[in-house]
C-alpha cells in the first residue's frame, strides 16, 4: 500500500495548500478576539473557512447551516479542491435538493481543529512561527460550536432556520441546541449520541495509537521534519471505516470474493477484495486529511457528553428549547445505534420539546447518512419545509404538508 | 346467517371522518395536542387545519412515523404502553388516544398516563357491546368481524376490547372525569345525548371520550 514519494509529495502540498490558503471563503479573526475554549486556553488569533451555497432573504430567516462530521469539511456541495471529487453531501445541499439552495442559504464551516482552512493543529502557531502540532490546544465539539457562532455573528445572521448534520455533525446539532436555544428555530440531528460511547471511544483510541505508533508522525512534529504519518492515518482510517459499514453492507459487496486474482496466494498481499477496499480507502484518506487533526477531532468526540455538562441530565440540555427537533437513526448502524437517539427523544419529551423522529431501515450502517437513502432525503425535505413555512418561506412546488 | 357486511367504501370514510371531526370539536384552538397512535397523520392534519394546534404524534409503525414526517409532523416512533413516562405532567392541553386503547397492553396504566400528561384526555374506541357484536357471538357462536373490527381472532391487534360500559367503569376505578361522552352509530351519527347508557352501548358502534382528572 504506497504510491510513488513523488506522488505522496505532491499529495501532501496539495492538501497543505488548503491549510494556508483554502479555495473556500474565509474570516481571520485579529488576534484581540480570542475564541474561549472549554480546555481553558483560548485560540487568538484563529480563521474559520467556510462555503456557502444560496442566498440569504431579506428578513435573513433561510439561513441553514450544516455540521460536517469527523473527516468531513466545509465543500458540502461543490468539487473538492484536493480530491476533485464531489461534495460529500452534494445529494442533499443543491438546487431543488432537499436542503433546496434555491430556497435557502446554506453555510458549512471547517471545523475548529480542522485542515482545511480553519485554524487547526496544521495551521500555523503565532507564537513560534511554526505549525501548531501538539501546541494546539484540545478542542471540543462546543469549542467548534462556539467558533461557529462567531462566524455568524461576523456575517450578520441572527438565528438559524435549521442546523443539521450527521455523526460528529450531529453532536454539533445538539451543542447548537443547546447552548444557543434562541439561534436554532430547528434542528436534525442524524445518527448521532448526546455521549461518545466507551465502544466508540476505544475505537478512535485504536485509531489515534495507530498514527502515534508511525515513526513518521515524530511526535506530532512532522511538518517541521517534512515527514507525514501516512501509514499510521492510513491504518487508522481502516479501522475506523470498518465501524461505518454493517456486517451486511461488507458482506453483499465484497463477501469473500479474491482480488484480481483466481485463488489465495498463502501470503499477505490483499487477496480479498475487502483488503483491497479498505487499502485504498486508507490511502486516498491520507491524501486529504492532516493525522494530527484526526488525533484532536477524535479527542473533541470522545469528550462529546452533553448530559455530564448539565448535571448528569440530559433533559437539563434542552430544558425551555422551542427548537423544532428531528431525530434520524439507521437500523443497521453500530456506531450510534438507534438506541441513542431514542435517549435523546426520550429527554426531549421530558421537556415536552416538539421532536419528530425517525429510524430508517437500510444496511449501509453509520454511513448511511452520506449515501443514497430516499427516505432520508423525504424526511429532511418534509422536516425543513414544515419549519420553513413556519417562517414564512413558500414549500417547495408539490409540496404539501 | 352472514353478519359481515361487507366494507363499504364510502360509507367507511364517512364514519371515520366523523369520529375525527368529533374530537376535532372537542379540542380547543390553539391547544397543545399529543395524538397517541397517530397512524398517517390525519388527525393531526385535521386538528391543525381546524383547530391550528401545536399537534405531536406518536406511532408504532415506523412506515406510518416516516410518511407523518416528510410531510412536516412532530411525530416520533413510539409505543403508548412504554413511552409516555418520558412526558413531564399536563405537558399537553389535550392527550388523545383514537382507536388505539384496546391495542395497548395495559390500557389502565395508558389512561393514567393520558390523565398525566394532559390536562384532558381524549379516549375513542370501537364498542364491543355494540349488537351487531353481541348478535355475532350469540348467534354465530364466533369472534365478532365488523368494518370496525376487520381482523381474525388470531390477528387482530385488539387484545383488550371493551364495551362503553366497561370503560365507564375503568374511568370511574382511576377517578377520572367523564366530561363528555358521545357515541356513533354504524353510519356515524351521534346517538341523541337523551339515549340512555344500556342504548347508547347496545347502538353506538364506536364511542368518544372527553376526560380529566
Amino acid at each position: 500500500m504506497s504510491e510513488t514519494p513523488a506522488a505522496e509529495g505532491f499529495a501532501d502540498y496539495k492538501r497543505l495548500e488548503q491549510v494556508a490558503h483554502p479555495q473556500s471563503e474565509i474570516v481571520h479573526f485579529p488576534a484581540h478576539e480570542k475564541l474561549p475554549l472549554d480546555c481553558g486556553a483560548s485560540l487568538a488569533p484563529f480563521s474559520i473557512a467556510y462555503q456557502t451555497y444560496g442566498a440569504l432573504n431579506a428578513a435573513k430567516s433561510n439561513a441553514v447551516l450544516v455540521c460536517h462530521a469527523l473527516t468531513g469539511d466545509q465543500h458540502v456541495a461543490n468539487i473538492h479542491p484536493v480530491t476533485g471529487k464531489p461534495g460529500w453531501w452534494e445529494t442533499m445541499v443543491g438546487p431543488g435538493k432537499p436542503i433546496d439552495t434555491n430556497r435557502y442559504f446554506v453555510l458549512c464551516a471547517n471545523v475548529i481543529g480542522g485542515c482545511m482552512g480553519s485554524t487547526g493543529p496544521s495551521s500555523i502557531n503565532p507564537a513560534t512561527g511554526r505549525p501548531y502540532g501538539l501546541d494546539f490546544p484540545v478542542i471540543t465539539v462546543r469549542d467548534m460550536v462556539r467558533a461557529q457562532a462567531r462566524l455568524l455573528d461576523h456575517l450578520n445572521i441572527p438565528d438559524l432556520l435549521c442546523v443539521l448534520g450527521g455523526s460528529m455533525g450531529g453532536m454539533q446539532v445538539l451543542e447548537w441546541a443547546s447552548t444557543y436555544k434562541d439561534r436554532v428555530f430547528s434542528a436534525v440531528p442524524v445518527a448521532c449520541a448526546a455521549r461518545h460511547s466507551s465502544q466508540n471511544i476505544a475505537f478512535h483510541e485504536v485509531g489515534r495509537q495507530a498514527v502515534m505508533a508511525d515513526p513518521d508522525w515524530c511526535q506530532g512534529r512532522y511538518l517541521d521534519e517534512g515527514k507525514s504519518p501516512r501509514k499510521g492515518l492510513a491504518v487508522a482510517r481502516m479501522a475506523a471505516h470498518i465501524t461505518y459499514m454493517s456486517d451486511d453492507a461488507l458482506h453483499r459487496k465484497f463477501g469473500r470474493n479474491l482480488q484480481d486474482r483466481e485463488k489465495i496466494t498463502f501470503g499477505f498481499d490483499a487477496d480479498f477484495q475487502v483488503e483491497s477496499y479498505l487499502r485504498h480507502q486508507g490511502l486516498s484518506f491520507v491524501d486529504r486529511f492532516d493525522a494530527n487533526s484526526y488525533l484532536y477531532i477524535t479527542r473533541a468526540m470522545d469528550y462529546f457528553d452533553l448530559a455530564a455538562d448539565h448535571g448528569g441530565v440530559l433533559a437539563n440540555a434542552f430544558a425551555g428549547t422551542k427548537t423544532r427537533f428531528c431525530l434520524v437513526s439507521f437500523t443497521s448502524d453500530w456506531l450510534f445505534p438507534t438506541e441513542e437517539s431514542r435517549e435523546i427523544v426520550h429527554a426531549l419529551n421530558a421537556v415536552a420539546a416538539n421532536v419528530s423522529f425517525v429510524e430508517l431501515k437500510t444496511d449501509n450502517g453509520h454511513d448511511s447518512f452520506l449515501l443514497h437513502e430516499p427516505e432520508l432525503f423525504d424526511t429532511v425535505r418534509g422536516f425543513l419545509s414544515a419549519g420553513a413555512l413556519k417562517r414564512g418561506i413558500a414549500p417547495p412546488e408539490g409540496w404539501l404538508p | 346467517m352472514n353478519l359481515n357486511v361487507p366494507p363499504h367504501a364510502v360509507r367507511n370514510a364517512d364514519t371515520s371522518r366523523v369520529d375525527l371531526l368529533l374530537i376535532a370539536e372537542m379540542v380547543t384552538s390553539g391547544a397543545r395536542v399529543l395524538d397517541i397512535g397517530c397512524g398517517d397523520g390525519t388527525l393531526l392534519r385535521l386538528l391543525a387545519e381546524k383547530r391550528d394546534v401545536d399537534g405531536r404524534g406518536i406511532e408504532l409503525s415506523q412506515a406510518g412515523v416516516n410518511s407523518c414526517v416528510a410531510r412536516g409532523l412532530s411525530v416520533i416512533q413510539g409505543d403508548a404502553d412504554t413511552d409516555l413516562v418520558h412526558y413531564p405532567d399536563l405537558a399537553f392541553d389535550f392527550a388523545i388516544l383514537s382507536q388505539t386503547i384496546q391495542a395497548t397492553y395495559a390500557p389502565r396504566d395508558v389512561l393514567e398516563q393520558l390523565l398525566r400528561i394532559g390536562k384532558r384526555a381524549v379516549v375513542s374506541f370501537p364498542n364491543f357491546g355494540h349488537w351487531r357484536v353481541r348478535a355475532q357471538l350469540m348467534f354465530g357462536g364466533k369472534m365478532p368481524k365488523t368494518d370496525n373490527l376487520p381482523d381474525r381472532w388470531y390477528d387482530t391487534p385488539n387484545i383488550h376490547l371493551c364495551t362503553i360500559k366497561d370503560f365507564l367503569g375503568l374511568c370511574k376505578d382511576v377517578g377520572a372525569k367523564v366530561e363528555r361522552t358521545v357515541a356513533l352509530n354504524v353510519y356515524g351519527r351521534k346517538l341523541g345525548v337523551s339515549m340512555p347508557l344500556f342504548a347508547q352501548n347496545l347502538f353506538g358502534e364506536q364511542a368518544v371520550f372527553l376526560l380529566s382528572r
